[in-house]
């Protein structure tokens, strides 16, 4: 029933543009992918689940403390900076330490990518739920870009819970289904992927086999 | 340097001539009509270039049976075959909108006269 997942850890590098077979500007992000390292496999024998533990990132060893130094000492690997699990039925085919790079995958494979959103800050319902927002004209007064009403009066006498208002937006966990991969330069330690992908540049990013991939 | 330079810089031309607003231009643009490709030509003069880089764009006006069309190209596009500048023009702001609104003789842009070096 489950799902062979393959992942790899990456950083975001930027967007581009570049032109495919026909000769059409395809809008592309530059993901710089891997190397990961395997630091742990979960075995349903063991800790209930079938999954893979990532490593990706390269940090200072005197900022590692002693648990962690000792959790990837026991897998032979450098301490990184990132941990990942992906949940993935094949685990028991990794092996401790193994190094993955964008060799997990191929050019016109359909991915998902999640990354941590940019930060908006305290923002107002037209920009955080696209709200329409009031009339910039006709008598308008103070009031382009409120929410207008937010409920009834006396029944129900409250505003619903969950009712979308103004507030913190952006810098959450997001994923990004169905993105194409454009093309892999192996040289360069880069992928290409059609279209946008969440987070700012340098942000740190994981990409999968699509979950919803043929 | 950018980060992203390396990439770009395997889709950028480098036998793209200088041009300007106000140049006039022969564009030889490869069409494909099925399965056969033949190469066209837009002549007209250019009324604008923007952007920078691999996004960098120039748009030629041409004049064609009375009706003004315009036709914007990436500079670095493939599907360019080859650029020739007819002539120098001799303007004096860098997008000649107004030449939209100009007809005939009014619509002729000076020949810039090359400075004896």
């Amino acid at each position: 029933m489950g799902k062979n997942v393959k992942g790899v850890l990456g950083e975001k590098l930027g967007m581009t543009q570049v032109w495919d077979d026909a000769n059409r500007v395809v809008p592309v992000t530059v993901i710089k992918a891997g190397p990961c390292v395997v630091t742990q496999v979960r075995s349903p024998e063991v800790d209930g689940y079938s999954a893979v533990q990532l490593g990706y990132g390269a940090i200072e060893p005197r900022k590692v403390n002693k648990p962690d130094a000792g959790h990837f000492a026991k897998a032979g690997a450098a301490p990184k900076r990132y941990l990942v699990e992906l949940r993935t039925d094949d685990a028991s085919e990794y092996t401790l330490g193994q190094e993955i790079g964008l060799e997990t995958f191929e050019a016109g494979q359909e991915v998902d990518i999640t990354g941590t959103t940019k930060g908006k800050g305290y923002s107002g319902v037209m920009k955080r739920h696209g709200f329409h927002g009031v009339s910039a004209s006709h008598g308008a007064h103070r009031n382009h870009r409120k929410p207008g009403s937010i409920g009834a009066c006396a029944t129900p006498g409250r505003v619903f819970r969950g009712m979308r208002m103004a507030g913190r937006d952006g810098n959450e966990r997001k994923t990004i289904q169905n993105l194409q991969i454009h093309s892999i330069d192996a040289e360069k330690g880069v992928l290409l992927v059609k279209g946008a992908v969440p987070g700012s540049k340098g942000s740190l990013v994981l990409i999968r086999t699509a979950a919803k991939g043929a | 340097m950018n980060t992203l330079d390396a990439i770009d810089s395997a889709s950028l031309r480098d036998d793209v001539p200088d041009f300007r607003p106000g140049d006039s231009l022969k564009v030889h643009v490869k069409v494909v009509e099925g399965s056969r490709s033949r190469v066209q030509v837009f002549a007209g003069v250019v009324i604008r270039r923007q952007g920078g880089g691999i996004r960098e764009t120039f748009t030629v006006r041409k004049v064609s049976f009375g009706t003004g069309v315009e036709r914007t190209f990436p500079v670095h596009s493939p599907i360019i075959e080859s650029i020739e500048v007819v002539s120098r023009g001799d303007v004096r702001r860098a997008k000649l909108y107004y030449l939209r609104d100009l007809r005939g003789k009014a619509a002729k842009i000076r020949e810039k006269r090359e400075i004896a070096k």
